[in-house]
């Protein structure tokens, strides 16, 4: 299959930055490991393909860029239900990050406080409990990560997530995160020749 | 059973960005030593990393853990071309200051410091945030990092006009474009799956 990021990125083989990618074999070989064992996952007992997908579109959705929310949607073309309500989601919760609080204290001087994502209904429901609190906590994740609390790890074990399974959505998220910007970064990069 | 919240130890909680040694105490219970398998092991692709609990946590994923350490590594290690270890660090530094991992940013100021011996240039990162005044081309890295980490992204062809006019070359770019990206990775992994601690000398300053 071809490397995901290249194909976001619009990078040609042979190309200047295919060539320069060439010198990081590794990052570019098990980044796209990464995205294999994260949506073709070895097993879903603690998290199905169909949440991983939907948490992907919500995420890729918050990031505002479209060729990896189409990339991500087709992952879920088969579900157009829930393809809708993760729309519906996104769309009542853009946001522009990082902010949040830090611990009381000198840098309390810097905190930029803001209200956390609560998917309503009729949303809430055709979504289900297990893929709103994942995309809640997802949407901490994406916007303000330095508000992060044991609560919101609870709020994720009542909506039926293991732990496994919260490790396991914690790494999709964050690696979204680093997938976007990479390829964000690479197309900025390659549309400015010297 | 592990499928419950962990109230850390008491602890010393840091409240400010250092450079000093930290510790990360889990919130989620890591897998016990004596439960990993030759699988987990080499997924930690470090054996020393058996003795941490955040690794340990990871490694409930082994396959995501493995390969994100090898792109980790290989984005940070690698030394062929691109930009020095110094400013790669910076960059990792400036992201997680920019984002607000403690824990993070102390230890990539650490490197930073250590790489460039510019300990000072680093301090002032730490204490301002992103917004000092460090020279020319260490201004430029940090911008650059910064609008990477935004989100949305907000990283555009003057971040890459400023960072060729202080002497990067496109690879060096690239370096700085997966540096700052994977630490808005690993940012969000420390951040909620656990909280740092200042230990020792650190605490009783």
């Amino acid at each position: 299959m071809a490397d995901v990021i290249d194909s976001l990125a619009d990078i040609a083989p042979g190309s200047a930055l295919d060539t320069i990618r060439t010198r990081r074999p590794q990052a570019r070989l098990h980044a796209q490991a990464t995205y294999d064992s994260l949506f073709k996952p070895a097993s879903e007992a603690d998290a199905s393909k169909r949440e991983r997908f939907a948490i992907a579109l919500f995420v890729a959705r918050l990031h505002g860029k479209q060729e990896i929310t189409a990339h991500y949607g087709k992952l879920l073309e088969a579900d157009p239900e829930l393809q809708e309500a993760v729309r519906m989601a996104a769309a009542a919760a853009g946001s522009q990050g990082p902010w949040g609080r830090y611990p009381v204290g000198p840098l309390s001087a810097e905190d930029k406080p803001g209200a956390a994502d609560r998917i309503a209904l009729p949303v809430r429901d055709q979504l289900g409990e297990r893929i709103a609190a994942a995309l809640e906590h997802a949407h901490m994740l994406v916007y303000h990560p330095r508000d992060a609390a044991p609560a919101h790890l609870q709020a994720l074990l009542d909506a039926g997530w293991s732990t496994t399974g919260i490790v396991a959505i914690s790494q999709l998220v964050a690696f979204l995160s680093y997938q976007i910007r990479v390829m964000t970064g690479l197309r900025v990069l390659q549309a400015r020749p010297r | 059973m592990s499928e419950k919240v962990l109230t850390p130890p008491e602890h010393v909680e840091p409240l400010v960005f250092t450079r000093d040694q930290l510790d990360w105490l889990p919130w989620l219970e890591p897998m016990a030593e004596q439960d990993l398998t030759a699988r987990h092991m080499a997924a930690l692709v470090d054996a020393a990393r058996a003795k941490s609990p955040y690794f340990r946590l990871l490694v409930r994923d082994p396959e995501v853990l493995e390969a994100r350490t090898r792109t980790d590594k290989d984005i940070f290690y690698n030394s062929d071309a691109g930009l020095p270890r110094a400013e790669r660090e910076l960059a990792a530094a400036a992201t997680s200051r920019f984002n607000g991992c403690i824990y993070c940013a102390s230890v990539h100021a650490r490197f930073a410091a250590t790489y460039s011996k510019r300990v000072d240039d680093v301090d002032r990162l730490l204490a301002k945030g992103v917004e000092a005044d460090l020279d020319a081309r260490w201004n430029a890295i940090v911008a650059a990092s910064v609008a990477l980490t935004a989100t949305p992204v907000t990283f555009g062809p003057e971040h890459v006009d400023r960072l060729r006019a202080v002497g990067l070359d496109d690879a060096a770019i690239v370096d700085v474009i997966n540096a700052a990206s994977f630490f808005n990775w690993a940012n969000r992994l420390m951040l909620s799956l656990g909280e740092p601690s200042a230990t020792g000398a650190a605490a009783n300053r």
